[in-house]
């Protein structure tokens, strides 16, 4: 119907003098914007398709494509913009929740860009990460606070289990299901190579990837989907999912078109089942059920293992952690408003939540001031983005990052935040066998590895310049840091002082 | 010695290797004047059939049947690789009904065309390997 | 304006000497003094201070409070508290002698006291613990009271201005000490507070520090969770923390802390034995925020010892000398060499390793 008609958001320009109908475009399409006319000799579109992926782009061998913004427009408003209009079109024609995927958009102050970092002159030197040893690896788990000594006189290991990084970064959980079996491969072989770890997320751990147990973290989400007592004794470490950052406060819907075979089975459930976690945990209904999940399943694993508690960052987030803190979990996990989804009901991504600088920086001095931060690790995410990001976040207090958008920006997503219609042209956000095939795992795991790396030499180098030559130097190290154009209010609640102060 | 090797795991039948096949054996510095409103003949070729697809291209067999049938001596092995004189060929098409791969054709040359590694044309690394965008296709020693 | 030394943190550069004497016996202060003299250009004037051991022998079993007030209704304020936790069973001025570059002193208060046994019982404490929380309380709460030593037999003594005119001032030539410690402070900014001098002190742990430590804040945040108050911002003050934590309350010994503090990179520890590697593994995890980094040169003063430490790397220059019975540790040889011409043995410590001398088996100061 005319009422329902929205203008294309993108356009697809094909430079005619480039183009040599070579067709790639047309095969790698799977929203089928691209045809060749046969009449016409020439590649035509249809951008009303498009989602801005950039698939066709990056494939063409002669640069004959580019997608642009339409400069269609409605009439100028500063209150009703083209997308809000939009949007009450689509509603007011469908009646339903509008649905989006990644993080939230918007554009909210993104703290780390208004924090800046030091360096060493001349009253203590810098120190060179090519010379000299540059520490990174970190241990997650809480720490005893008290020594004991054996007969000889010898110190015990009292240690909880612990989590061994040999970088302070994570990838963060993404299920089976939400992802492809290709990107859990990637993320994996990733993992192991790093010497850290990958998160299944809640869809349970296929088959083939037990090998990488030592190196996975089991989820155990609200739906338990693939939850079975040697899927909880094949990870290093247990995470229990509260919440997610990019939609607190709700479950999850896996829609039953997404549920072939292998998922069938690696989630437990029947094939073409739509697969539905609940908004809580139907067991968890306060702190104190939390804390009996967290010796549940520390109980069925022997006391082998840490157990996470993972919380999207909501408003009073410090008291929860301090919540979390004392239930017996080794390591907190909190996930900011901007950490990414394969579906999530728009207006909760886009409104629910709050920046995870100003709730890692809030929990972190909440546990100090009850003094049990060192009870437990803290783990952050929700759009960490770059290793200055990193080493924000770790001076702020966090004793290692979760990423999960980056990682998969490095398997080639290109951010179209259309996962939730399983048409991923990346191979990535899709069950369909012709599209997962295109994530090759040889490919996918280099680049991780890659970029991983990458920030880990960027984050000695920028540790080298304070004079930092450890990690553990740098957690919790706010005086390395400034704020630049922050409120009062703002480097209050971060801990940390102006710039030139 | 290095060969071009074909997963067809990883192949996307995007058809990609043949206009890079096609681009690096024409001569030309740019793409689009190689190939803009031309009919491509190149040496590697996409087959597909439902779900799967591979690229096809010669596999420099060690015994390799085309160079035993060859009449006028144009097809010669030169370090592994087997190699086609334009020149030498007269164009009797023997080594295209034995090759079990079809992995000659006819040149729009006249002569028949192989791949030969890009070894004689300059583009490095066997251009198809370099423009699969998935590493379906690779050049190494197994 | 320039901000008083807590409210602000200051880098500076300094000069460390110690003598200790393994045979107990006590040496006036003038040696010290004539050592950290040498080092004249390491400091700026700003800041200089000596501990010595051994120095109340009379009265030994008491704490002695070393007090300096900026005013005297803090000083009423203190003492009055003072008086609700502890029998104090002598009080005094410290006497010192007027020095033309020791200038703006405050008020200089000495006080042996041992804790009132009621109170002592009431906060369920052990004695030590109950002194040390009373010392953090007057400093973090008591505006210009502000207690610098508070050991048995021990005592610090320091000012604003270079320390062989700070030890001149002190008339520390009539103080007999088996173990001396020297600091000489290069301050970047001007307080000329003399609370920021050094040692810095708790109970009877004194620390000297040369060094800018990069590790501070993350240090700072962790030792507050523990009721310590780092007021002036001070590497020393935050290291004298940690090594109180360390030993005293959680019982390692000074080896231990040396490998929590100074940890060896992983590399070094993965090179040991598979029994010593999993004693520093354990070491540096389940201290990891204790690890301090940067530049350093420490010595630690103690009932009945001294450590010295460099940081791990070694950046900042520390000799030992041996003479007899007699250890010198400095930041230069030169400080030694002036006290003690023909030493025995002269060594650098490597970065890391700690240097722990202790009073010999029967020495004549040691024990209580």
């Amino acid at each position: 119907m005319a009422i329902d008609f929205l203008y294309p958001q993108y356009e697809v320009v094909r430079n005619p003098d480039r183009c040599i109908t070579c067709r790639a475009c047309e095969r790698q399409c799977a929203n089928l914007v691209h045809q060749y006319d046969v009449d016409f000799g020439h590649m035509v579109s249809d951008e009303s398709k498009c989602v801005c992926c950039h698939r066709c782009v990056s494939l063409c061998p002669t640069r004959a494509l580019k997608i642009v913004k339409t400069d269609h427009t409605f009439k100028e408003n500063a209150n009703w913009t083209g997308k809000a209009i939009s949007e009450v079109y689509r509603q007011a024609g469908s009646g339903g929740v509008l649905l989006s995927s990644m993080g939230n958009p918007e554009p909210f102050p993104i703290y780390w860009d208004k924090i800046l970092i030091n360096a060493s002159q001349v009253t203590n030197p810098p120190i060179d990460p090519l010379r000299e040893p540059m520490e990174t690896r970190t241990f997650l788990g809480k720490k005893p606070g008290r020594i004991e000594r054996d007969a000889d006189g010898n110190l015990v290991n009292n240690l909880s289990p612990q989590l061994q990084l040999n970088v302070p970064v994570m990838f963060s959980a993404m299920s089976y299901g939400s992802i492809s079996y290709n990107a859990h491969a990637s993320l994996a072989r990733a993992a192991v190579e790093l010497g850290t770890y990958y998160n299944t997320g809640e869809g349970g751990l296929h088959q083939d990837f037990y090998q990488y147990g030592d190196h996975t973290i089991v989820q155990v989400a609200s739906g338990r989907f693939g939850v079975f007592k040697e899927y909880l004794e094949a990870g290093a470490a247990i995470e229990i999912k509260m919440g997610q950052g990019a939609k607190p406060g709700i479950g999850g819907h896996l829609p039953g078109l997404k549920v072939g075979p292998d998922i069938s089975r690696t989630r437990m459930i029947p094939e073409g089942a739509d697969a539905i976690s609940p908004a809580p945990h139907h067991d968890i209904y306060s702190i104190e059920d939390l804390r009996q999940l967290v010796f549940s399943l520390k109980e069925a694993t022997g006391y082998k293992k840490p157990v996470i508690v993972k919380i999207a960052a909501v408003h009073n987030v410090a008291a929860i952690a301090s919540g979390i803190a004392r239930s017996g979990a080794d390591i907190i996990a909190i996930d900011g408003y901007r950490g990414g989804t394969g579906a999530a009901p728009t207006r909760i991504r886009d409104n629910v939540g709050i920046p995870i600088e100003l709730a890692l920086a809030a929990v972190d001095q909440r546990l100090r001031d009850e003094g049990i931060r060192d009870q437990v690790s803290v783990v952050i995410g929700g759009s960490v983005r770059n290793s200055a990001d990193l080493l924000k976040a770790i001076a702020l207090g966090a004793d290692a990052v979760y990423i999960a958008t980056s990682a998969l920006l490095a398997l080639g997503c290109h951010l179209c935040r259309t996962c939730q219609s399983g048409k991923c042209n990346w191979g990535i956000a899709t069950q369909r066998p012709e599209l997962v095939k295109r994530l090759n795992p040889d490919i996918g795991c280099k680049r991780l590895v890659n970029l991983v790396t990458a920030w880990d030499h960027e984050l000695k180098e920028m540790m080298g310049g304070m004079g930092i030559n450890s990690i553990e130097a740098l957690r919790g190290n706010r005086l390395m840091l400034r704020g630049i154009g922050l409120t009062q209010k703002e480097l209050d609640i971060l801990g940390i002082r102006h710039a030139g102060e | 010695m290095k060969r071009v090797y074909v997963n067809e795991k990883w192949c996307l039948g995007c058809h990609l290797c043949e206009y890079y096949c096609a681009f690096a054996n024409s001569g030309k510095s740019d793409m689009v004047k190689a190939l803009k409103d031309r009919k491509i003949a190149p040496r590697i070729k996409i087959e597909e059939r439902d779900n799967i697809s591979f690229a096809v291209s010669c596999r420099h067999c060690e015994e390799p049947l085309c160079v035993k049938g060859c009449i006028s001596g144009a097809l010669t092995i030169q370090d592994g690789a087997v190699h086609i004189d334009p020149d030498r060929c007269v164009g009797c098409c023997t080594c295209i009904l034995s090759c079990p791969y079809g992995a000659l054709s006819h040149s729009e040359q006249g002569a028949v065309q192989k791949c030969e590694l890009c070894q004689k044309n300059g583009a490095g690394e066997p251009m198809c390997v370099q423009g699969c965008p998935n590493k379906a296709i690779v050049y190494e020693e197994r | 304006m320039l901000q008083k030394e807590g409210r602000v943190r200051i880098p500076s550069g300094c000069a460390i000497s110690g003598i200790f004497q393994k045979d107990g016996s006590r040496i006036d202060g003038s040696h010290i003094i004539t050592s950290i003299a040498t080092m004249h250009d390491r400091s700026n004037g700003l800041g200089g201070g000596f501990a010595g051991y051994g120095i109340y022998p009379e009265y030994k079993d008491f704490y002695a409070f070393h007090v300096f007030y900026d005013s005297q209704s803090a000083r009423d304020g203190c003492e009055a508290f003072l008086e609700r936790h502890f029998d104090i069973v002598n009080l005094s001025k410290i006497p010192v002698r007027r020095h033309p570059r020791i200038t703006d002193e405050p008020m200089i208060w000495r006080y042996f006291v041992a804790p009132l046994p009621t109170k002592l019982e009431a906060s369920q404490l052990d004695e030590r613990e109950f002194v040390a929380r009373c010392v953090i309380r007057v400093n973090d709460q008591f505006d210009g009271a502000y207690i610098f030593s508070s050991g048995k037999n021990m005592g610090v003594f320091k000012a604003s201005g270079f320390p062989e005119d700070v030890g001149e001032y002190y008339r520390l030539e009539e103080y007999r000490a088996y173990s001396w410690t020297a600091h000489g402070r290069y301050p970047t900014n001007t307080p000329g507070w003399w609370g920021g001098a050094h040692p810095f002190a708790l109970l009877d742990t004194t620390v000297v520090h040369n060094g800018e430590i990069s590790s501070y804040d993350a240090n700072r945040r962790f030792i507050e969770m523990f009721g310590y108050r780092c007021n002036l911002l001070t590497d020393t003050e935050v290291i004298t923390y940690i090594i109180d934590y360390l030993g005293r309350r959680l019982g390692l010994t000074l080896e231990e802390i040396s490998h929590v503090i100074a940890a060896p990179f992983w590399s070094t520890i993965e090179a040991r034995p598979p029994k010593e590697r999993e004693t520093l593994t354990y070491l540096r995890n389940a201290f990891a925020s204790l690890c301090v980094t940067g530049p350093f040169s420490i010595l630690v003063g103690y009932e009945g010892g001294l450590m010295a430490l460099n940081d791990r790397l070694k950046l900042r220059s520390m000799v030992v000398g041996e003479k007899g019975s007699t250890v010198y540790i400095a930041s230069e040889e030169c400080a030694i060499r002036v006290v003690e011409p023909a030493l025995d043995r002269l060594w650098a410590p490597r970065g890391g390793e700690a240097v722990i001398v202790n009073l010999q088996e029967g020495g004549a100061s040691h024990g209580d």
